[in-house]
């Protein structure tokens, strides 16, 4: 059975592709086969996160319009075999995707993969809606912040509406994965904490990811973050939340942040009394 | 200040949370509707207009996003004479 997941946001820079990329090698590491769909046609990043920048051949553009195979287009991670990446086209733009031509594309990776995880492009337009089309579950991202929190709110709308599962009169199964966390702030009171964003949201909670410098030494050297740094607690997160996926119980303590130090803890304690 | 305000100056967490519960209220309620108070404006402009000669350039619209209770408030100069008449 493959499953089609989108990685979604509404806002920028909240961390999709960083998630994206983590979440799928957790999962080709877990043994499923897996493809990464950059759906950011004229922004790709994704290939550069994956460090298969210079291997980008063909791309999303070519194959939905017919100018390439599929099996041309995917690029096979040189470190998981199991793990691929199908490019976003970094010179047209994203009225060069069309429905049907998606439609297509999708199709024929549900038959090669167990996971098609799309990487959706911020906003609101079509790059966004034709990532979450063919969605059978959505990842969606946000920051303990207040932009960021309602651009999410406005996507669940969207997950809600503007689907295929949606159409079909379905529920879309949606997850919550809180980035750039900080739980030591969180706790002095001066960051909404996951409890705040989870009632406003109002959808399960897959993982939280602190804010952690392991995810930009990650991207420098592209390499996803589960795979350069396993035993980081930003890769246990993804693991956790990989495994939820999967239909899988990790133990808690991978899904919710450390509290902060011995300091902040101190301080948290007093502050929040 | 003390020690104790020092740590508690920045709480602004809860701010947060609260200006995005009032919003998002209202941003679900509207949903593919946010374009709500310019229809109602027009109609209502429209409706006035069959009546009194109205200045486009002389209307006010106010909304006002509170809590409980929100106004549309529309302000509209009426003409010296249609005021006299009416």
């Amino acid at each position: 059975m493959s499953k089609v997941l989108v990685v979604t946001s509404g806002k920028g820079g909240v961390g999709k592709t960083t998630s994206s990329a983590a979440l799928g090698a957790a999962l080709a590491q877990a043994g499923q086969n897996v493809v990464l769909v950059d759906f950011d046609v004229g922004l790709r990043n994704l290939d550069l996160v994956m460090g298969a920048e210079r291997r980008v051949v063909f791309d999303l553009v070519n194959v939905v319009q017919g100018d390439a195979k599929l099996p041309q287009a995917l690029i096979r991670d040189k470190r998981l075999e199991t793990l691929h990446l199908l490019p976003a086209s970094q010179t047209r733009d994203k009225d060069a995707l069309t429905a049907e031509g998606v439609e297509r594309v999708i199709y024929e990776l549900r038959e090669r993969f167990d996971w098609i995880v799309c990487d959706s492009p911020a906003g609101i337009e079509k790059g966004a809606t034709l990532a979450m089309r063919h969605a059978d579950a959505a990842v969606v991202v946000a920051n303990p912040e207040v932009s960021s929190v309602r651009d999410s709110d406005r996507i669940i709308g969207m997950l809600d509406s503007k689907t295929r599962l949606a159409e079909q009169g379905e529920t879309m199964e949606k997850h919550l994965l809180v980035t750039r966390y900080d739980p030591a702030r969180a706790s002095r009171g001066e960051m909404m904490k996951v409890e705040d964003v989870l009632e406003i949201l109002a959808i399960p909670l897959l993982a939280v990811v602190a804010e952690s410098r392991d995810v930009l030494t990650a991207s420098n050297v592209g390499c996803p973050v589960t795979l350069h740094n396993p035993h980081s607690a930003v890769s246990r997160a993804y693991d956790a939340a990989a495994r939820r996926l999967m239909g899988q119980s990790p133990p808690l303590e991978d899904v919710l942040p450390k509290r902060g130090g011995l300091f902040s803890r101190l301080f948290g304690r007093r502050t929040a009394a | 200040m003390n020690l104790f305000g020092l740590f508690n100056r920045n709480r602004s967490a809860p701010a947060a949370r609260e200006r995005l519960q009032l919003l998002l209220a209202h941003e679900r309620a509207l949903a593919d509707r946010t374009d709500l108070a310019a229809v109602l404006q027009q109609e209502i402009l429209a409706v006035i207009a069959r009546h009194i000669p109205i200045d486009r350039d002389k209307v006010m619209v106010k909304l006002e996003r509170g809590a409980h209770v929100s106004t549309l408030a529309i302000d509209i100069e009426m003409p010296e004479e249609s005021a006299a008449a009416g």
